[in-house]
């Protein structure tokens, strides 16, 4: 019995939240007694093979391919396809990212399994191991189990589990390197260079206290009381996804998964309904404030102070209480 | 262009559920709405439709009142619609569901087909990876824009932390869609109207059965999470709550 772990690589470098993966795996591997490798999928990696053979694993393999220099679903499902169906390991392991969320599904299904995508954590009854995920964005958690012979796939979310708590080995795990025979012909998608957008305006990264808007603040005009209140306490303003997707804010106010990463003094959050992927952004800040009518809106998971409420009619004396507070 | 566009019914965004008597899934009598990444492929299709002709064509799979989901879709300008109507498509996995589309489609040629990236209630993001792959077809995720090109189409995906890539790519194609790529329409009366005519094809469980396989997923358990975080609440009128925070903000988290 064995679990493997698919670390990330994004041009050529580890995305470190392949770590909180390794986290979690070692955790089950303790658990059940598995065996635990790690595999890196990629052209010259072996840097990063190197960098996972540091921890605590029995082996890792480093999956060449010049045709896997720029990632591609086809080129990655062509070099695991046939390493899966050699190694057999019991389960395979993988963050919750945007490129193995293009990826996992195709290979799940290409070995005839499953995937179950995007779990916070695990729980072990018995024999069995259930993964433990959010539905209905947030509102439920699920226990899921596997009804089907191995290979498991399983997807963690970003925060699942800590990277930094990752267990170091005692001496360097084996690498071995295996040459993936991928024909240039079996690539049908030509990527082009990652990019970014337009320079950024604002650099809210920066920024000590954030006035955060979801979309309870309900039109745009209304954007005028969260401004009020920004600027009664000297922060800046932001906002939830579909703000920025209706255009009532521009993008680099966006704060989330697909935004921006901010981790202020204070986080004022106005009618957001802290959605994981807006969760991701913010949850590293000193102090979180969250202002929802819904008791059970999943914000409420993270924030420090909470106020169940109607935020048109708390904003407008919060406001004045503050002016009056700053004399 | 000929697009299918796949679409699922889930529960409104702010109803209030409630665990059913199994404690495996949630009581149904609420309120329901279309998945909001679906809308937007749903819009995107249309597009695309207006700019280089074809046809749009909308699927689901659910019980009897997925219906409005098709409705809608066709009051906003979808050409027909195939509705894989049954309860039981509720308790299906990612993969049976895309068995059951690739089944329900096979005498037609599509170009693309489009999903939403995810869905609002179990929010697997697998099934239109799963299709492509079931139907041999290259796939894109994430999609923000698309663009006709030499052999095929240009996308543009959405990457992490503001990021973005384009991606040629060949036809036929599965993408899914992400919300904001467009402005979504809103249906006319005589769309609504014009939608009653539309061809609406029923397929049933039996039909799409020979295609399926097990689930190889299975909810045991459906809960409320347990909190982890000790919220500190601030409650009373809006005046108290007000004047309490601000206190708060000044002598705790000393911003003031
Ligand atoms: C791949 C991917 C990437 C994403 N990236 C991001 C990202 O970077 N950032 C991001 O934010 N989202 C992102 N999302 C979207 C995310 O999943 C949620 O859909 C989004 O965060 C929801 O925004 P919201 O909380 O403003 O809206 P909703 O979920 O609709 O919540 C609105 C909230 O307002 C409350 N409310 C309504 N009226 C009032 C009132 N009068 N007073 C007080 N409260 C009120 C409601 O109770 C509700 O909780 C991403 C999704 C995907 C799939």
């Amino acid at each position: 019995m064995k679990i493997l772990v698919i670390v990330e690589q994004r041009e050529g470098k580890l995305n470190r939240v392949s770590f909180e993966t390794l986290t979690g795996a070692q955790a089950i591997a303790r658990e059940t007694g598995w065996a635990l490798e790690a595999a890196v999928v990629g052209s010259g990696v072996g840097e990063i093979a190197r960098e996972v053979a540091g921890k605590k694993v029995a082996k890792v393999y480093d999956i060449e391919s010049p045709q896997l220099a720029a990632y591609t679903p086809d080129a990655f499902v062509a070099a695991l396809k046939p390493f899966l169906a050699e190694k057999k390991p019991t389960l395979v392991l993988m963050p919750h990212t945007y490129q193995v969320r293009d990826f996992a599904p195709k290979l799940a299904t290409a070995l005839g399994r499953a995937l179950v995508s995007d779990c916070t954590g695990y729980k072990k009854k018995g024999d069995k191991l259930l993964f433990v995920r959010q539905m209905f964005q947030g509102k439920f958690a699920a226990d899921v189990a596997f009804d089907s012979e191995p290979p498991y796939f399983a997807t963690f979310q970003t925060g699942a589990f800590r990277g930094d708590q990752v267990e170091a080995g005692a001496s360097p795990a084996a690498i071995e390197t295996v040459q993936a025979d991928i024909p240039a012909s079996a690539l049908r998608n030509k990527p082009g260079e990652v990019f970014k957008e337009a320079k950024q305006a604002v650099d809210l990264t920066q920024a000590q206290i954030i006035v955060a808007v979801g979309r309870g603040i309900k039109e745009e005009k209304n954007l005028a009381l969260a401004r009020q209140l920004a600027e009664a306490l000297g922060g800046e303003i932001a906002a939830s996804r579909p703000i920025c997707d209706a255009g009532w804010l521009p993008m680099d106010r966006q704060i989330g998964s697909s935004g921006q990463t901010v981790a202020p003094k204070l986080y004022v959050a106005l009618g957001i309904s802290g959605a994981i992927q807006h969760i991701v952004g913010m949850k590293g800040s000193r102090t979180i404030v969250a202002v929802n009518k819904d008791s059970e809106a999943p914000i409420f998971e993270v924030a420090d102070i909470g106020i169940v409420g109607n935020l048109f009619e708390v904003i407008p004396p919060l406001v004045e209480e503050i002016k009056k507070a700053k004399g | 262009m000929k697009i299918l566009v796949c679409m699922k019914q889930v529960p409104q965004k702010d109803a209030p559920l409630k665990l059913n008597e199994s404690g495996a899934w949630i009581r149904e009598d609420v309120s329901y709405e279309v998945n909001e990444p679906d809308a937007y492929a749903l819009e995107e299709a249309l597009r695309q439709k207006e700019k280089h002709g074809g046809e749009v064509v909308v699927i689901t799979a659910g019980p009897a009142r997925a219906l409005q989901v098709l409705r809608e879709a066709l009051a906003k300008g979808a050409d027909r619609a195939i509705h894989l109507e049954d309860a039981a498509f509720v308790t299906f996995d990612a993969a049976n569901i895309a068995r059951a589309f690739a089944a329900a489609i096979k005498e037609e040629k599509f170009d693309l087909i489009f999903t939403g990236l995810q869905s609002d209630d179990f929010g697997f993001a697998q099934t239109g990876v799963i299709l492509a792959e079931l139907l041999g077809w290259p796939h894109a995720t994430i999609i923000m824009q698309i663009e006709k090109a030499e052999g095929g189409i240009k996308v543009k995906r959405e990457l992490e932390a503001g990021y973005f890539q384009h991606v040629d790519m060949p036809l036929p194609a599965v993408l899914t869609i992400q919300s904001g790529i467009n402005k979504l329409r809103y249906a006319t009366l005589i769309g609504i109207k014009q939608a009653k005519n539309k061809p609406l094809r029923k397929v049933a469980l039996a039909e799409v059965q020979p295609s399926l396989a097990a689930n190889q997923l299975n909810i045991e358990r459906l809960y409320v999470p347990q909190k982890t975080k000790k919220t500190e609440m601030i409650e009373g009128p809006p005046a108290d709550v007000a004047r309490k925070l601000a206190e708060k903000l000044k002598n705790e988290v000393r911003v003031l």
